[in-house]
């Protein structure tokens, strides 16, 4: 399904400020896959969604989505196979413009947009009824700003609108790090339901390891720029907060010995 | 006083059609957009060398409006793909087209006092009805003295003008409209939703800058004249209407809005015509008269609105303490 061959990227290359953000990255996901992605600020994780999505240009390696080389196309016309939730919710949804409208154009996603009216009758009870799913009442406000909702409610209808195309892809981007527990427990479940009823292939970043555990059937930890750890299947399910620590340890521990040498 | 404001009506009728193209970038594409000083003439331009060479008005007018939405597009190619700052390539093709106009014309002034114009076709075959005598009639009857010498240019431009509305009510709710609203919001978003953005602004660009050229091509005939300075401060005119609009009707949905620009534009027109009755002013005193009003326009609301703030909370407090009296 998702395919990357040897992806690197250097910033501010030659320069003192130069960061090796990717290196040689391999990664090739199976159709529904639900892949957690964890590692440190820095690790690259940002990078990589951002090379899946378009938003950056690999300087070398090729992505493939499908068997299709997409590494040059820009992000608008990947974003046709690719859904994507943003860290902040401010980011996912139109403000000014209504629920009914920003989910018109979400539906729009995969198809040519036409002159024809965004919202209509057919599509507003499609909308309302793909909105009771979420069980915010949504469905009764389909005609309120976007920008009147509260931080979880636009990040659950920035996820709706990313997934209800069924896209190829669903890139989540730390998509639960800036709403409090409970909210972030919500967007959690209806993440779960929503990959598991289309089946989707997905790649989510997180910061929570407990999260990263709880979910998917695959864990990939990165560490400057590389894959350092890809877990799978039934290994994956018995995998514990202290293993992943432990891991890290063992995998990075010449690293980790420096680094004490020197703090010390 | 009675024609004057007639006259104010008349002119803002049709300068409202250069407001609505001056709220698509302003306020839906969020894209301060100054080409439309420039395109405005050249709207005017095109449309008046078409007539003086023997095209029919109305073909004449639509180019005008053509060559506005060429003009926006390059603005739009300027800011997207050569990545120059929104305002800075308002400005670039505003200057340039200074030239261009004056290219179009080829003097900085062009008389259409013997042409057939738009409105003169319009007034030929509305002699026919009788219907001036009929509106003056009433006028009379209602006590006035001097009345005005044709109605058809009110009544043609308020369909032509709504009918303008109504299209881009329709255009900003179909799914491509939707996305360019979504341009002006939110960028990062819409890209996501595989939308293109360059296009879109580029389109959205060309768009307002037909409609702002259109209404220059009809200003021109209006007046009989076209003259390569007469699009200076246009932005800030197209600007005050559609603040005044808001400030006074509203913004709450996009056909709220654009019926307010519509509004807007009338009325700016009006305070023009009073304002300059004052003997202390001339024409002259016209950008000044403009620039106090947008910032009239703009300051106003905020204060009102800080004003019934300080007032529910005064009132909440007193509440709070008559209730705590009371117990």
């Amino acid at each position: 399904m998702l395919n990357l061959k040897d992806i690197s990227m250097t910033f501010n290359e030659g320069t003192p400020d130069e960061k090796k953000a990717l290196q040689q990255v391999q990664l090739e996901l199976k159709q529904g896959d639900f892949v957690t992605v964890i590692g440190s600020n820095g690790a690259g994780k940002s990078t990589l969604m951002n090379v899946i999505s378009g938003n950056l240009t690999p300087d070398v390696g090729d992505v493939l989505i499908d068997d299709k080389n997409v590494t040059f196309y820009p992000e608008y016309k990947r974003s046709r196979m690719i859904g994507r939730v943003f860290q902040d919710p401010m980011a996912g949804t139109a403000p000014s413009m209504t629920i009914e409208e920003n989910l018109a154009m979400a539906f729009s996603r995969n198809k040519k947009r036409t002159l024809k009216l965004g919202v209509t009758k057919s599509r507003k009870d499609y909308f309302r009824e793909y909105l009771t799913s979420l069980n915010l009442g949504l469905e009764d406000r389909l005609n309120a700003k976007v920008g009147l909702l509260s931080g979880g409610e636009r990040q659950a209808l920035s996820l709706l609108m990313a997934t209800f195309t069924e896209p190829k892809i669903l890139l989540l981007d730390e998509h639960t790090a800036a709403l409090d527990p409970s909210r972030a427990e919500l967007i959690t479940k209806i993440t779960e339901d929503v990959v598991k009823k289309f089946n989707l292939t997905t790649l989510m970043v997180t910061h929570n390891m407990q999260q990263a555990l709880d979910l998917g059937n695959r864990l990939i930890m990165m560490d400057k720029g590389q894959i350092i750890l890809d877990i799978r299947g039934e290994k994956k399910q018995d995998l514990t907060i202290e293993d992943l620590l432990q891991e890290f340890r063992r995998i990075r521990g010449e690293q980790f010995e420096s680094d004490r040498a020197v703090l010390g | 006083m009675l024609l004057a404001l007639f006259g104010a009506v008349e002119s803002g009728i049709i300068y409202a059609i250069m407001a609505l193209g001056v709220y698509l970038t302003f306020r839906v594409l969020d894209f301060p957009d100054l080409t439309v000083d420039g395109s405005f003439v050249t709207g005017g331009a095109v449309a008046a060398i078409s007539m003086m060479n023997g095209v029919p008005p109305v073909m004449a007018t639509i180019l005008g409006a053509l060559a506005g939405f060429i003009a926006g597009c390059i603005t739009g190619i300027i800011h997207t793909k050569g990545k120059i700052n929104a305002l800075l390539s308002g400005i670039l093709m505003m200057i340039a087209l200074y030239s261009i106009n004056l290219r179009i014309m080829g003097q900085p002034t062009l008389s259409l006092l013997n042409e057939s114009t738009f409105f003169r076709q319009l007034e030929g075959i509305w002699a026919k009805t009788g219907m001036d005598d009929f509106f003056n009639g009433i006028l009379q009857s209602l006590g006035a003295e001097r009345v005005p010498s044709t109605w058809v240019i009110v009544i043609v431009m308020i369909f032509v003008t709504l009918a303008i509305k109504f299209v881009t009510d329709y255009f900003l709710k179909t799914e491509v409209g939707l996305a360019l609203r979504a341009t002006g919001d939110n960028q990062k978003m819409i890209r996501s939703h595989s939308a293109n953005t360059d296009i879109l602004i580029i389109l959205g660009v060309g768009l307002s800058n037909s409609l702002v050229a259109l209404s220059g091509a009809l200003i021109t005939q209006h007046q009989s004249f076209a003259n390569v300075n007469m699009g200076i401060g246009m932005i800030v005119i197209g600007l005050a209407s559609v603040i005044i609009g808001e400030a006074l009707f509203g913004k709450k949905t996009i056909a709220i809005a654009t019926i307010a620009v519509i509004g807007g534009a009338i009325i700016y027109r009006i305070v023009v015509v009073l304002a300059l009755r004052v003997d202390f002013l001339d024409s002259g005193d016209m950008k000044l008269i403009t620039a106090v009003l947008v910032i009239l326009a703009l300051v106003t609301p905020k204060i009102l609105q800080a004003r019934k703030e300080k007032k529910r909370r005064l009132k909440k407090r007193a509440e709070l303490n008559s209730r705590a009296e009371g117990a």
